[in-house]
């Protein structure tokens, strides 16, 4: 399937990153490296309590320190209710959020913002602001949430989108395909169990930051750290009740997001402050209060069980998930959906079925997080397949080959269930699974590995985890560009498309030279200003390459006929038989010209025109990468230390636009994934305050702990995707959790259930089971 | 109060508060290169060098650098004369979104400064204090052994060109 690429000039290549030399040199410009005369530093007073009213707030000994510009609470802010969620519109999030509320709902929840002259009297002041809190009981758990006489957490009138606010449950969604029941009450074997996951945080290393300021014709500039430009406009606009068109959003370079950015958390706040004080403000989430109050994964409990017959086919898969989507319901529905959408159409079985539930807690808000319910799902799934395996006494890897699905296929799921709703038919057009099984299983040693014998205090043991994703949101994720010419026959490429350090700008720029016939160099890539580039959605639910280079490659094409055209009045020839190389037009009797005098005719002399091409895309369907990751683990069996020795991810996702760039998206997800899968974990006390909000106490692996993780890129082609690609950001972040367990099952022959597999939790499994 | 430093080579008298960090004062004086992160000296995204040593410039007070000489990653190499460790970070990928780069890049320096012919372990100790959340430091590691390669190639030929001069 793969098609030839060596006859691409600019795809397929790795050439240095159109913004690498700013970052290398730390001349890069974030949102935080500009100081603008005049402005004024915000910071937010947050809640200590995790369920309270506010019975009363004293501002007035903050409001008289010097200094101090403006404080806000929910006495003199707007009361608009909506989703913090950057999702398109409508969003499919409840709006059950205010600026400010006379209700907190978790410690961390916004009480008072601060404005002043500097960061010093911003500190004092906050310091200063009295609050009377009358204590309502806080649920923790989400399997009390839904209890009879459980506190309700949204008791205001005014929120909408709520599956039903009186039981806290923001979000619930079913879906079966065939009789789940019958067919497992009838299978020879079955399989089954409850897996746990934790509170995680993103952690990008730039946190949260926002610099907003009026311009000179009384418009408010927006400089964010955002996934999520354009949808930050409309949520700012509805949260300040002023129209899109007084609002300009800038993405300067961004240090990470994961998903955590894809939220509008200090946008609002620092907009109205401008709006009011007509002066610039700066706020800045401290690394607490990243951990605290901005956003986390749904940790979850996916309750799923598989029947089979003894010929090991798969007869049902029944997938039952609790989400904790924690004070507020941001992506709730959604994420909870993708547990089972991004999962369950990996392999056919007639009776599939899918129940969930995302419930309220007096806990942090979770969001979106790379993966996007995938993480948690595949959990489940990859853990049971391998049991499965066991109790037909066959290869996992033989299991997972009969049953995946393949090329020419349509999973009935992926029509059932989709994001949020019913999905979409979805034709699977490239998959190279096998290909990642039999390249990832050669390289970690599989079958030598596999069988060896297990003894002694160190114990070694491999495991392995199939995956699928998604290459964005059919119909709904659109993506435009506009290409303009040069007269020195370079291009301007004006994008919507978000780069958040994944390589956007170099992949969507490697899409329009290739198309143009140029060299990436002459492509000046400008990006995600709602001002001067077209609209994008932004970037997530890997759609970036898929969806924004879609349009770029439209873009591409509509500037390349009017070159074209041009150069047929030049050397008098049909467009059509013109042929592009390295920015020159050669006509079929040999006659030339090239780009700077194609585009210096149309500027400057005949037929006169700016040369330059636009392009929107969406897709109907959204091609699942595929990867298959492999685990080879040491326990050891007095301490319950697990070491992850070797991990080998292989991963096809279509056409590598930039091979180095999709293999570092690659081992980022994997390292991100170790880390959830061992030690990342949000812990707190039984008030619901969070113990661990540092990088000091929260445990993110450093470079010590990832000699072990290797990428191998296993190339398809992709029909749907500019250049036979498809999307690779978030998959990989779904294999360690399961890879690892299994690998600990091959060593020790114990299961684990919930994350993060510490060596307390190990050793306990390993107590339980009477291994030690 | 009054503090002389050298920064990327340049020696100036500045004034300073008592109470100012070193990455505040850096920033204040348009070097950017050192981040921000956590401000508790866990992640190493404000990390440049003092006195030839990686320093986590957010838990130094500027005032404590009297008569120091301070290398940030401007300091290193320019956009048009980089540093062979910021070519190799470019030629490998190793830089995705960027904010930890300049101190995983100083790290670097730092580490081939003392040790022009690392290996692996040595490496990932020398990175350790610099916390990224993009790469998994694949990369990153990979970018440092090339600039080892990188800045040996250059050594012997300088070597040569003098032998023959």
């Amino acid at each position: 399937m793969a098609r030839d690429n060596n006859k691409t000039q600019v795809v397929g290549h790795s050439p240095r990153k159109v913004d690498g030399v700013g970052l290398v040199t730390g001349t890069a410009q974030y949102v935080d490296d500009i100081k603008i005369q005049g402005m004024l530093y915000a910071g937010i007073l947050t809640s200590p309590h995790a369920h309270a009213r506010i019975k009363e707030i004293d501002i007035s000994a903050a409001e008289k320190l010097p200094g101090v510009m403006m404080i806000l609470t929910y006495q003199n802010t707007p009361r608009v209710p909506h989703t913090t969620a950057g999702q398109g519109f409508p969003e499919p999030s409840p709006y059950d959020s205010y600026m400010f509320d006379s209700k907190v709902r978790y410690v961390g929840d916004r009480v008072a913002c601060v404005a002043a002259e500097s960061e010093t009297a911003c500190r004092h002041a906050l310091k200063k602001i009295k609050v009377e809190y009358e204590l309502l009981p806080a649920i923790l758990d989400p399997r009390k949430s839904v209890e009879e006489n459980a506190p309700v957490i949204h008791d205001e009138k005014d929120s909408s989108g709520i599956h039903d606010a009186s039981r806290n449950i923001a979000a619930h969604y079913e879906a079966e395909l065939g009789a789940v029941d019958k067919a497992l009450s009838k299978s020879d074997i079955k399989v089954e169990g409850e897996f746990r996951v934790q509170y995680a945080q993103h952690c990008p290393i730039e946190p949260h930051v926002t610099i907003s300021y009026l311009d000179d014709r009384n418009r408010i500039v927006i400089r964010t750290s955002t996934q999520v430009p354009f949808h930050c406009r409309r949520i700012v606009a509805q949260c300040l009740q002023i129209p899109e068109q007084k609002i300009r959003v800038i993405k300067p370079r961004i240090g990470g997001a994961f998903g955590a950015k894809q939220e509008i958390l200090l946008e609002d706040l620092c907009a109205y402050i401008t709006l009011k004080t007509r002066r610039p403000v700066r706020i800045k989430y401290s690394r607490k209060e990243e951990f605290i109050s901005s956003r986390t994964r749904h940790p979850m409990i996916v309750k799923m069980k598989i029947g089979a017959n003894k010929d090991g086919s798969l007869q049902a898969m029944d997938q039952d998930v609790l989400s904790n989507t924690g004070a507020y319901g941001s992506h709730s529905l959604t994420v909870l959906t993708n547990v089972g959408s991004k999962t369950l159409p990996l392999y056919w079985c007639d009776n599939i079925r899918f129940r969930g539930s995302a419930v309220y807690t007096n806990m942090p808000v979770a969001g979106a997080y790379r993966g996007y319910g995938g993480t948690q799902g595949s959990y489940a799934l990859q853990v049971l397949m391998d049991e499965l395996a066991e109790k037909l006494k066959i290869d996992v890897l033989d299991l997972q080959r009969k049953w995946h699905i393949r090329l020419g296929q349509t999973h009935p799921m992926s029509a059932a269930l989709g994001e949020g709703k019913e999905g979409h038919e979805n034709p699977i057009h490239s998959c190279g699974l096998d290909a990642c099984m039999e390249l990832g299983a050669e390289a970690i040693g599989w079958k030598e590995k596999r069988n060896q014998a297990k003894k002694g205090r160190f114990r070694r043991g491999v495991g392995m985890a199939a995956l699928m994703q998604g290459s964005g949101i059919p119909n709904i994720d659109m993506g435009a560009a506009r290409i303009k010419m040069n007269e020195d026959g370079s291009f301007h490429l004006f994008m919507g498309a978000t780069d958040l350090g994944t390589g956007s700008d170099t992949i969507l720029a490697q899409i329009a030279a290739e198309t143009l016939g140029v060299p990436v160099e002459k492509i000046l890539v400008y990006s995600s200003d709602t001002d001067m580039t077209p609209f994008d959605v932004g970037a997530y639910a890997s759609s970036t390459t898929y969806i924004s280079g879609g349009a770029v490659h439209k873009a591409a094409l509509d500037c390349r006929t009017k070159i074209l055209q041009v150069a047929g009045e030049i050397l008098g020839g049909d467009p059509a038989s013109l042929k592009v190389e390295n920015g020159v037009v050669t006509a079929a009797n040999g006659k030339k010209t090239s780009y700077d005098k194609i585009c210096q005719r149309a500027l400057y002399s005949r037929n006169q025109f700016q040369i330059e091409g636009i392009g929107s895309h969406t897709s109907p369907v959204s091609p699942p990468p595929f990867a298959s990751h492999f685990a080879e683990v040491e326990v050891d069996m007095e301490t319950g230390k697990l070491r992850v020795l070797d991990y080998v991810a292989a991963c096809d996702c279509g056409v590598a636009i930039h091979p180095k760039m999709a293999e570092g998206q690659v081992e980022g997800s994997v390292a991100n994934g170790i880390g959830y899968a061992l030690s990342e974990s949000l812990y707190f006390d039984e008030h619901g305050r969070c113990l661990n909000p540092s990088f000091f106490d929260y445990k993110i692996l450093t470079s010590l702990e990832t000699g072990c993780i290797r990428a191998i890129l296993v190339p398809t082609y992709e029909p749907n995707g500019p250049y036979g690609a498809k999307s690779v950001a978030e998959i990989n972040i779904n294999g360690p959790i399961p890879a690892i367990a299994n690998a600990v099952y091959n060593a020790c022959g114990i299961r684990l259930y919930q994350t993060p597999f510490t060596p307390e939790s190990v050793w306990r499994s390993l107590k339980e089971a009477g291994k030690i | 109060m009054k503090l002389k430093l050298q920064i990327n080579g340049i020696t100036k008298t500045y004034e300073v508060a008592p109470h100012v960090t070193l990455l505040n004062f850096l920033r204040s004086q348009g070097y950017h290169g050192p981040k921000s992160g956590c401000g508790n000296g866990d992640c190493g995204a404000c990390e440049i060098l003092l006195n030839g040593k990686p320093v986590n410039s957010c838990l130094v007070l500027a005032a404590h650098c009297e008569g120091g000489s301070i290398l940030t990653i401007e300091g290193l190499g320019n956009p048009d004369n980089l540093h062979p460790v910021q070519e190799a970070f470019l030629e490998v990928a190793a830089a995705q979104c960027g904010y930890c780069t300049p101190g995983l890049i100083l790290s670097a320096y730092a580490l081939l400064m003392e040790n022009p012919e690392p290996e692996e372990s040595e490496i990932r100790e020398a990175l350790a204090g610099n916390l990224c959340r993009c790469t998994g430091y694949v990369k990153p590691v990979e970018a440092v052994q090339k600039a080892a390669q990188m800045m040996k190639k250059k050594a012997v030929s300088r070597k040569e060109t003098e032998s023959i001069g």
